[in-house]
C-alpha cells in the first residue's frame, strides 16, 4: 500500500510516501513560512522524485491537528481533495501522536507539545511499546504550569519533544526537575514518515465527514459561537 | 479546468482563510487529475459574470460596486483590465451598510435603504463627492460623516428624523456620482457597453437611473440578474474560461491575494 502524509499543522512542513516495508521518500522543511504556497509543490515534487504518479497513491494519511488553524485546515483540505479526486482512503492521525514517535525508543514516559499560546499548550502522554509509542492519557489543550505539576506527580522520568519545548523548560523544570528530560534538536520535528507509518495501520475514515481536530475552537469561531448563544 | 475564486481580505475574519481552503483544494485537484490550474481574480469574475447573460462587446467600461469594491474599469478586449476609477475610502456598499445601521435598519442595509429611499417625499440634500475634475475616483466617508452627523443633530434637537427622505438623500448621492462618472468614461472612451456588476448592482435606484442615462447615450447597458450580482461560483467559471482560453495558467505555488487588485 502507497501512502502520501501530509502535515503542515505546525513549523514542519513535511510530506512522505511510504509502503509497509519502505519510506521511498521525505520532504520536510522547519520554517515557519507559507505552507499554503509550498505544499502542493512538494507533493508534486517528491511523486516525480520516486517516479510515481498520483494514481499509485491507496491512501492519504494526514495530521489532522492539533497546531495552528490554518496550517490544519490546509493539510487537511489538500488530504480531503486527493482523496475525494483519486478515489482513494484517508486517514487522520493526531499531530501531536506523529511528533511523539520520535521519542519510541525512551524508556520512560513521552510527552509532545506545541505552543498554543497564553501559557498553554497542545499536548498528551505516551509511552514506548515495541516500535511505536502509544497514548496514555488523551491530548489536550492546558496550562504548561499545570500540566507539569501533574507530570511531576507520575515521579517518573519523561522526555519532552517540540521545538517549542525551549519557550516553557523553565516551567517544566521548576516542577519536574531532574525528571525532565530535553531531547536533542533533531528529535523536535514530527516527521512525515512516521505519520505515513501510522497511517498504514489505521483504519480509513469517511472523506466527506473528516474534520481537523482543533482541541479547541479558533479564537473567532469561538466568539461567534459565544454570541450566538447569548442571542 | 478548475475554477476558484480569488477573494479580498477586507471583510473581516476568515476570509483569507477561506481562500487558502479553496486555493488548496483546486491546486489538490489540479494534481490529481493533472488538470490545468488558472487563477481567476475576483473582480474579473464580477465583470465575466455579464458574459453569462450575453457576449461582451469592447471596448466596455465596467463599474463594479458592492460591500468590498468600488471600481470603475476600462476594457479594450478580452483579459485586458484597466483600473480607470477606485473608492478613496468605503467601498459603496460599505457606506450603504453604515448608513443603514445610523438608520437603524437591518443589515444587510443595502436592500433596506433602497426600499425606504422609494418612499421619500422630500429627499435630504446632501453633498457629492465629485473630486478632482477629470478624476475618475470615488470617494463615500465625506457622504457617511454627513449622513451621520445630520441625523445626530436632528436627534440632539428632539426632532424626529424622516428616514425615507434621509435615505433617498443619501442614495440620490451616491447614484448621481456613480452615474456621472460612468457615463463620463463611456464617451471618454468611446465604450459600446457598460456593465454593472457587484451586490450594489440589484439597487433599484442605480439600475433605473441608469437605464435612463444609458438610453440617453445609446450605450448598451448590461445589469446582470441579481444571483449573478453577488459572489458566485459561475462568474469565477465564466472569466476563468476566458483566462483558460488566452492561455493563461498557475502552477502549484499559487497562493491567495487578499488584497488582490486587477
Ligand atoms: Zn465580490
Amino acid at each position: 500500500m502507497n501512502v502520501l502524509a501530509i502535515d503542515s499543522s505546525n513549523l514542519t512542513m513535511g510530506v512522505a510516501v511510504a509502503n509497509e516495508t519502505a519510506v521511498l521518500g521525505e520532504f520536510i522543511t522547519n520554517t515557519k513560512k507559507n505552507h499554503s504556497v509550498r505544499l502542493m509543490p512538494a507533493v508534486e515534487r517528491l511523486l516525480k522524485d520516486i517516479e510515481m504518479a498520483p494514481d499509485d497513491l491507496d491512501r492519504v494519511a494526514v495530521a489532522q491537528g492539533p497546531g495552528s488553524y490554518t496550517g490544519v485546515r490546509i493539510g487537511v483540505t489538500v488530504a480531503k481533495t486527493l482523496a475525494w479526486a483519486l478515489g482513494i482512503e484517508l486517514v487522520g492521525v493526531s499531530s501531536l501522536e506523529v511528533l511523539a514517535q520520535n521519542g519510541r525508543h525512551f524508556p520512560g514516559y513521552v510527552v509532545p507539545l506545541f505552543d498554543a499560546r497564553r501559557g498553554q499548550v497542545y499536548t498528551g502522554l505516551y509511552r514506548a511499546h515495541q516500535d511505536r509509542v502509544l497514548s496514555v492519557e488523551n491530548d489536550r489543550i492546558v496550562p504548561i504550569a499545570d500540566w507539569a505539576d501533574a507530570l511531576a506527580k507520575l515521579d517518573a522520568p519523561v522526555l519532552f519533544l517540540g521545538s517549542d519545548v525551549d519557550k516553557h523548560w523553565a516551567t517544566i523544570q521548576a516542577a519536574m526537575g531532574e525528571n525532565a528530560v530535553k531531547s536533542s534538536a533533531n528529535d523536535h520535528y514530527p516527521r512525515p514518515s512516521e505519520l505515513a507509518k501510522l497511517g498504514i495501520r489505521r483504519d480509513p475514515v469517511p472523506v466527506h465527514e473528516f474534520t481537523p481536530e482543533y482541541l479547541q475552537l479558533a479564537e473567532a469561531e469561538a466568539k461567534w459561537l459565544a454570541r450566538q448563544e447569548r442571542k | 479546468m478548475a475554477g476558484f475564486g480569488r477573494d479580498r481580505g477586507d471583510r473581516g475574519p476568515g476570509l483569507v482563510g477561506a481562500l487558502l481552503v479553496g486555493i488548496s483544494a483546486a491546486k489538490a485537484l489540479a494534481l490529481a487529475k493533472n488538470l490545468p490550474l488558472v487563477g481567476v481574480n475576483h473582480i474579473a469574475g464580477h465583470i465575466y459574470a455579464n458574459r453569462l447573460v450575453t457576449e461582451l462587446k469592447f471596448p466596455l467600461i465596467a463599474l463594479i460596486v458592492s460591500g468590498g469594491h468600488t471600481e470603475l474599469v476600462h476594457m479594450p478586449a478580452h483579459g485586458v483590465y484597466r483600473v480607470i476609477g477606485e473608492t478613496r475610502d468605503d467601498a459603496a456598499g460599505e457606506a450603504f451598510d453604515k448608513v443603514a445601521r445610523v438608520l437603524g435598519l437591518l443589515y444587510p442595509g443595502g436592500p433596506e435603504v433602497d426600499r425606504l429611499a422609494a418612499q421619500a417625499e422630500a429627499p435630504v440634500e446632501f453633498p457629492r463627492a465629485w473630486l478632482e475634475e477629470d478624476s475618475y475616483d470615488f470617494s463615500f466617508s465625506g457622504l457617511k460623516s454627513a449622513v451621520m452627523n445630520y441625523v445626530h443633530n436632528a436627534e440632539q434637537r428632539g426632532e424626529i428624523v424622516n428616514k425615507a427622505d434621509v435615505a433617498a438623500g443619501f442614495q440620490e448621492s451616491v447614484i448621481d456620482v456613480l452615474t456621472e462618472k460612468a457615463m463620463r468614461a463611456v464617451d471618454a472612451f468611446a465604450a459600446k457597453q457598460l456593465l454593472v456588476a457587484g451586490g450594489v448592482a440589484a439597487n433599484k435606484g442605480l439600475r433605473k437611473r441608469m437605464e435612463a442615462a444609458a438610453r440617453e447615450r445609446g450605450v448598451e447597458l448590461v445589469i446582470p440578474p441579481l444571483y449573478l450580482c453577488t459572489d458566485n461560483a459561475a462568474m469565477i467559471a465564466a472569466a476563468g474560461t476566458i483566462d483558460f482560453l488566452m492561455g493563461k495558467r498557475a502552477d502549484l505555488s499559487m497562493n491567495a491575494h487578499p488584497g488582490l487588485s486587477l
